[in-house]
């Protein structure tokens, strides 16, 4: 293969909104809680990935400290978003998402 | 004295109040005679008054007395005012002497009433009303006494309200005043956009300066007014049924004074009516004549004796119109306080009559009182000469100066007017001779209606024969308030002239007095001929006992066509205007009903909408401002 | 050979992210994140954010995806998910066009951006690091100069946000009072 092509930033940035589009679909599409908040995983991870690209395009630091930060939030959240489901599918097993629709008025 | 000018009012006010606190407790007779004594401290106010203004040249005769001020709204600043003046005055003395008289006889007359107190209070609410009226300095403080007589008219004759009929009576009569009063209101609205005040010294003021048509409006929506108060055609309907209601009512209130407001009101507007086109003086005149006219045929077929005495005051009211459409205004004054004299009077008498037969009202079971009531038969005959304009009884002078004065206009109106004369005498002698003379037709009746023991009418009591002593007497002297034979003589024309400004005429009296007094006697003649000596049959042909179906034409058309407007309106509100707003709030609920199906409940679809945000708003970042 | 990565790298990632949205079973559907976060960690590396490579690997697919696994064990949630019904007619059509919209807008903008990003440079600031010149700086430690001097307040706010996670957490996930709380930490 020829190594003429070098992955510019666009190529990046093209992966990264991929990467997030085929997150946004995963939540609308998928019913169970845990493959939903693994798809918004995805998503953020999408985000991270076009962050650390401008930042070596642009040879600022700032776009890698964001990503940093962007993670030790991410896992907070994971963390909260699975005991909070473990709380729900405690009182009901097998719950789908579509099945917990108590707001619904 | 002057400055005592609100004591006039409030006496009867003062009356009202204590009666309305403590009426059940005085009782009978002692809230009545309350009644009475502010009635009768008003009218000697009133005749203190009277003899200040009489002790000042004419010139001052003016005064403005303000209480407080009433209606300070931008540029409509109305105070609650006082005007006295001879016109005012003058009004206030009939309306308080004659008032008092009459409160003394319904003391007697309702005495045994389960509502005595009630009456009185009813009573004095009318004299505040009243005095109000002839009062006020403006039109407002005018409309305000208009709409309390028009109430205590409803009070009083609705009065006996567990009587079907009297009810409806109570309504008829503040309804069809309801519709000459809307005429009153556009009058006042008129007079406040053209002059910008409601004081009459300010619209009398400005009449001069006036559209023609400013004035003509006003004085004809005022004369609307003044036909609904007034009675006289079309809404004269109320005044007949208004009988219902007890006789001293049908005295004070129907005969005496409220409905002589009408002409009041005209009068007191008279320079606007001076500069008004001239068919509104000629509409007005030629209403007064036809409505004395039409009403005295009514009455030639009347079998109540109360009924013959409405129509007639109906008639009588006509001729006070008659004169004030010929530009006589003191006429008009006149005949209204000697009617005043001889209506109360006779409407006195019949209710004795009544209350003694027992509360038969019907004449063709009367007959042969006079021995039996001496003097009630006596002051009612009193009465009866001078309604029939007999001289020198006061009804003689006060008709002869607006037949007179009708001629100055139109030969026509005066032979009209005459014709009127007639029929007047001619009536009025019949109910003379059918209560008072001819043979005792009450026995057989008394024996239907059950009988209570022996049944002998009897003289009323004392206290009822005073009042109709002391009217009999100012009956008979009355007319020397405005004697015609010279200047000196004519004192109530000079009196009232810096009001009401003088009737100039050149036309000779003497013969026209000797013609109207030859006309009185052949009505009293043929009267007599067919009633009391039977040489002919009596003319009383249904059409004219129904009023010339009149009523019923009335009752025909609001229950028939007149209903199925009303029902159009109502419909109309109920279901387009309400329909309207309970649309809106139709469609409210709806569209709320709908958009809830957004909040199904479910994440995923929340999560939908969010990504078509998304999608939008980056739409138009990316390609809206991405390209600037 | 940085062509050979990238696919490389952006193969695991799609192949690893198309797996996590269309696996029915929750655990393969985990595994196939891991795959994603990998080629993810790798795309860093060739970035030259190894660090944040280093960081991704540990946290992310180490810890997180791994928290993921308790948690569908502990609460048997391995029952796969029928992928054919979908109770919402629009919804897979909606998810289309989100999808659709959303790639096609951020690669057109990136794409008709390309020159403005060639010449991007970072704004003046005193702590600039050119992450260039890695001889005398490595990517840990200009990371970590900029961490604990211009955004030291984040990092410290980030620590207490840990801790009220945990707490958090372990509140909302207890049992009734009596037994013994289940931490999924």
């Amino acid at each position: 293969m020829t190594a003429a092509a070098v992955p510019t930033t666009t190529w990046y940035l093209v992966l990264a909104a991929v990467l997030f589009g085929i997150g946004t679909v995963g939540v609308l599409v998928r019913r169970n809680p845990l493959i939903m908040l693994m798809c918004v995983e995805l998503m953020l991870n999408a985000v991270n990935l076009s962050f650390v690209a401008l930042s070596h395009q642009m040879g600022d630091i700032g776009g890698q400290t964001t990503v940093f930060f962007v993670m030790v939030v991410a896992a907070a959240e994971v963390v909260v978003g699975l005991g909070i489901i473990v709380a729900i599918l405690r009182r009901k097993p097998n719950a789908t998402a579509d099945d917990l629709a108590e707001l619904k008025g | 004295m002057l400055d005592l000018v609100w004591l006039i009012p409030a006496l009867p006010l003062a009356g009202f109040a204590l009666i309305l606190l403590f009426g059940r407790r005085l009782g009978d007779p002692k809230a009545g005679y309350l009644a009475t004594l502010m009635c009768s401290a008003a009218f000697v106010v009133t005749v203190g008054i009277y003899f200040d203004l009489l002790s000042k040249p004419s010139e001052e005769r003016q005064h403005v007395y303000r209480l407080f001020s009433w209606v300070p709204v931008g540029s409509l600043k109305v105070d609650l005012s006082f005007l006295v003046d001879p016109l005012s005055i003058t009004m206030c003395l009939f309306v308080t002497g004659v008032g008092a008289l009459i409160h003394l006889y319904a003391i007697g007359y309702m005495h045994g009433d389960p509502r005595f107190s009630k009456f009185f209070l009813y009573l004095n609410l009318f004299a505040l009303s009243m005095l109000l009226l002839v009062l006020g300095e403006n039109m407002l403080v005018t409309f305000l006494g208009w709409e309390g007589v028009g109430t205590c008219s409803y009070l009083l004759i609705s009065f006996w309200h567990e009587r079907a009929t009297a009810a409806t009576a109570g309504k008829k009569a503040f309804i069809t005043n309801r519709v000459g009063d809307w005429g009153f209101m556009l009058a006042m609205f008129f007079a406040f956009q053209a002059t910008g005040t409601l004081s009459y010294i300010g619209i009398n003021g400005a009449a001069s300066t006036m559209a023609q048509t400013t004035a003509t409006a006003i004085a004809l929506f005022a004369f609307i007014g003044a036909v609904g108060k007034s009675a006289q055609l079309p809404l004269y309907l109320w005044l007949p049924d208004a009988m219902e209601g007890p006789t001293p009512v049908s005295a004070l209130i129907h005969a005496a004074t409220m409905v002589t407001a009408g002409v009041f009101l005209m009068c007191r507007i008279s320079p606007v009516l001076n500069a008004a086109s001239s068919y509104a003086p000629n509409l007005i005149a030629i209403i007064g004549v036809v409505t004395a006219l039409f009403a005295a045929t009514i009455a030639v077929a009347q079998n109540d004796i109360k009924r013959v005495l409405a129509y007639s005051t109906v008639s009588q009211l006509g001729y006070m119109f008659l004169a004030v459409g010929s530009g006589a205004y003191t006429a008009a004054i006149f005949h209204m306080i000697t009617h005043a004299f001889f209506k109360a009077l006779l409407f006195l008498g019949s209710g004795a009559v009544i209350h003694n037969m027992h509360h038969e009202q019907d004449m063709r079971r009367m007959g042969a009182l006079r021995k039996l009531m001496p003097v009630t038969a006596a002051t009612f005959i009193v009465g009866w000469l001078a309604i029939a304009g007999v001289p020198p009884f006061a009804g003689f002078w006060s008709k002869d100066d607006i037949l007179l004065a009708a001629y100055d206009k139109s030969p026509v109106l005066w032979a009209l007017g005459l014709i009127t004369a007639l029929l007047t005498a001619y009536y009025m002698t019949r109910q003379v001779i059918m209560v008072f003379y001819g043979e005792a037709r009450w026995h057989d009746a008394h024996e239907e209606h059950g009988a209570h023991g022996d049944f002998e009418p009897h003289e009323s009591p004392t206290i009822m024969l005073i009042p109709l002593v002391v009217l009999a007497v100012l009956s008979v002297i009355g007319g020397v308030i405005n004697l015609p034979f010279n200047a000196t003589t004519e004192r109530l024309t000079s009196w009232l002239e810096p009001v009401l400004g003088v009737h100039e005429s050149d036309t000779a009296k003497l013969p026209f007095a000797l013609i109207a007094v030859a006309i009185a006697l052949l009505g009293i003649a043929a009267s007599i001929m067919i009633y009391s000596k039977h040489k002919a049959k009596p003319v009383e042909p249904e059409f004219l006992a129904e009023g010339w179906y009149y009523d019923a034409a009335v009752s025909g058309f609001m229950g028939g066509p007149g209903r199925a407007g009303f029902n159009a309106i109502a419909w109309f509100d109920a279901n387009i205007v309400d329909g309207a707003v309970n649309g809106i709030a139709h469609v409210v609920r709806g569209t709320a009903q709908r958009l809830r199906t957004v909040q199904s409940g479910n994440v995923r679809n929340y999560a939908a909408a969010i990504g078509v945000g998304v999608v939008l708003l980056l739409a138009w970042f990316v390609i809206v401002r991405g390209s600037r | 050979m940085q062509l050979f990565v990238f696919i490389c790298a952006a193969a695991m990632i799609l192949v690893g992210a198309v797996g996590v949205i269309t696996r029915s079973h929750p655990v393969h559907a985990a595994l196939s994140l891991i795959l994603t976060l990998f080629g993810v960690a790798v795309m860093y590396v060739s970035q030259e954010a190894q660090f944040l490579a280093a960081v991704q690997v540990i946290v992310y697919a180490g810890a997180i995806v791994v928290l993921f696994l308790f948690v569908i064990m502990l609460l048997g949630v391995d029952k796969a998910e029928d992928l054919q019904i979908e109770p919402f007619k629009l919804q897979r059509k909606v998810a289309a066009l989100v999808g659709g919209g959303v790639i096609g807008l951020i690669v057109f903008a990136a794409v008709s951006s390309r020159d403005n990003i060639a010449v991007a440079r970072p704004t003046q600031s005193e702590f600039v690091k050119d992450v260039a010149t890695t001889e005398h700086n490595s990517n840990i430690r200009s990371l970590a100069r900029d961490l604990f001097s211009d955004h030291v307040l984040a990092f410290e706010l980030t620590s207490v946000l840990l801790v009220i996670a945990v707490v958090g957490t372990v509140l909302l996930a207890r049992r009734a009072p009596k037994s013994t709380p289940e931490t999924p930490t």
